[in-house]
């Protein structure tokens, strides 16, 4: 019986020649994350444990991501907590002010996630890094807390869902649209414990950015991880950006896999996920005239260039945003920030009445920078549309890639770029 | 092992009850437990913090406590005075945060099933029975492995590992 990419990772990680899904085991990380939420907990936590120093300051990233630039007091006081925190264990990779990026997009454009690497962090979206081919997952503040004085984390190695997908994306159609569609598909608990693993003739074609969409969403169908096979694509955008070696794994022909499903992706048309789950995928065609109030672009899900590229081509073309709509644009990094300046695109987004955002998660948590009125929409390329996201509990909030937020801004309801 | 258990009103909610309603981002400016435990539940049951009393337990069908890392999610709800959460399956950074900082939780389909709000249950850990005394009747979940009782037991992970 052969091992899936996941159980390689662990495997080696753990010091064994194999693990196998459901056996508990205690692996080395490489890198544990962060953020301005959820270090002030593990920070306490760990302080609590006795130890002084932890387990390696090369390899807690810590990033003040979430209410930056500190949106109230009890903010600003969490961030100099971490601050200080950084400053005494002399940690390499903090991140706040003029260098701090939205994580999940910073952490590989700055080369810190190598594949093969196993990674931990406290939040739910670190599982973007399994686009790279690293098993990467989110856990709690307690868990640093733990991994910051022990370099390990206990885990359940888990079952590998495979997801393979084939044909040709229309146009228009992103990695977001699939994700959401497989999230329709399965449901938000359709992978609940396990890992997504993505692969098949389309997914040699998929661009890195689109992979980091599809992997950053594993979480939204209860996934434990989303994972890539690394190949041309992934060597290319290591190459250009490690600082230190990487590994590439693959899993064995005869792997076993609870589940597998084939995806048609020529199929997919631009989707919007409904008020209030990931998972009330709808093609964009097929919704009622829905007018909106808000449209915000970035996050980790949908916040690179590539994304930025897509949503200024057709705002371009609408040459100005609705009069109705505040349209929120969030490049997810300084990098992004400046490529988009030195593309021509902030230019393109301001002429047409958008507002540029310093890089934050902000509005895709509810945390500033865009929170919605009572009986406000908002078409948001973030990840999730719970009750209360982003804003007043009577708020709706529905999931779209770039290019149907764009043209929604544009149009002042929901709609698709071709109707631009 | 010595025994452990639980008894209280059950407060009974749906599938998916995501960390964004147990304690929405707006209080995240936070980790004061006691703070938490005032806006628990507020974005689904605005009610909850009001009628809930030390000792009650919540009940809930699938996939409970999917969304964030945010480890503020149990902390609000153990603070609020919530000594379990029963569900047919919980979403599994929530499921570990809850291991970790001591909240015990257990999955029962069958009791999900049968417990109606306002229920009085009586939860033995260690065997993993749930007594409806209400409705007085028995339901059996699946105990946890023996580590992880231990660290609900201590009080919470980092307690365990000292």
């Amino acid at each position: 019986m052969g091992s899936t990419i996941t159980e390689k990772i662990l495997a080696e990680h753990c010091g064994k020649k194999v693990v196998k899904a459901g056996e508990f085991v205690e692996p080395k990380v490489d890198i544990v994350l962060s953020n301005d939420v959820t270090a002030p907990l593990a920070i306490k936590e760990f302080r609590k444990i006795g130890t002084k120093k932890i387990f390696n300051r090369n390899r807690l990233v810590l990033v003040m991501d979430h209410f930056t630039p500190n949106k109230d007091i009890l903010s600003a006081e969490h961030i100099k907590f971490v601050r200080e925190f950084a400053k005494e264990q002399k940690i390499k990779h903090y991140y706040e002010g003029g260098n701090v990026g939205v994580e999940h997009v910073l952490l590989p454009e700055k080369g810190i996630i190598a594949s093969g690497e196993v990674i931990i962090g406290a939040d739910s979206h670190t599982c973007t890094y399994g686009a790279l081919g690293a098993f990467s997952t989110g856990v709690g503040s307690t868990d640093v807390a733990a991994a910051m004085a022990t370099g390990k984390i206990w885990l359940k190695v888990p079952n590998s869902i495979k997801f393979i997908l084939k044909g040709k994306l229309g146009k228009w159609v992103s990695g977001k649209d699939i994700i959401l569609y497989i999230i329709g598909l399965i449901g938000v608990d359709g992978a609940l414990y396990n890992s997504m693993e993505f692969t098949g003739p389309l997914c040699k074609k998929l661009t890195m950015a689109n992979r980091f969409t599809i992997a950053n969403m594993a979480i939204e169908a209860g996934g434990k991880s989303g994972i890539f096979i690394p190949d041309e694509i992934t060597e290319e955008y290591m190459a250009e950006r490690r600082q230190k070696n990487y590994k590439f794994y693959t899993s064995d022909k005869d792997a076993k896999y609870i589940k597998t499903i084939e995806i048609d992706c020529s199929k997919i048309l631009p989707q919007v996920s409904m008020p209030f789950l990931p998972s009330n995928t709808k093609a964009v065609k097929n919704i009622k005239k829905t007018y909106i109030d808000q449209v915000v672009i970035g996050s980790c899900t949908n916040g690179r260039i590539e994304d930025l590229r897509i949503a200024a081509s057709i705002i371009k073309r609408g040459k100005k945003i609705n009069s109705n709509i505040r349209t929120i644009i969030i490049p997810a990094t300084p990098e992004v920030y400046s490529q988009a300046l030195n593309e021509g695109l902030l230019k393109i987004f301001t002429d047409a009445g958008a507002i540029i955002s310093a890089p934050t998660c902000g509005p895709c948590l509810g945390g500033h920078m865009g929170i919605l009125a009572s009986g406000e929409k908002c078409v948001s390329t973030t990840n999730r549309n719970f009750v209360g996201r982003m804003g007043h509990i009577k708020s709706q909030l529905f999931l779209a890639s770039p290019a149907v937020a764009a043209a929604s801004s544009i149009k002042g309801y929901i709609a698709t770029p071709d109707m631009i | 092992m010595s025994e452990m258990i639980l008894r209280g009103k059950v407060h009974k909610y749906g599938s998916n009850i995501n960390t964004d309603e147990i304690i929405p981002a707006r209080y995240l400016n936070t980790t004061e437990a006691a703070i938490l435990a005032k806006y628990c539940m507020e974005d689904i049951d605005k009610n909850f913090v009001k009628n809930v009393k030390q000792g009650d337990i919540i009940v809930a069908e699938n996939n409970f406590g999917c969304g964030s890392s945010r480890e503020h999610a149990p902390i609000a709800i153990k603070a609020a005075g919530v000594s379990a959460v029963i569900a047919n399956s919980f979403a599994r950074i929530f499921f570990r945060n809850s291991i970790n900082i001591g909240l015990p939780i257990l999955e029962s389909t069958e009791a999900v099933k049968a417990i109606n709000n306002s229920d009085i249950i009586e939860i033995n850990l260690n065997q993993g029975i749930i007594r409806d005394i209400t409705k007085n009747k028995i339901y059996k979940s699946q105990p946890f492995p023996e580590f992880m009782q231990e660290i609900i037991k201590s009080g919470g992970l980092l307690k365990y590992i000292k």
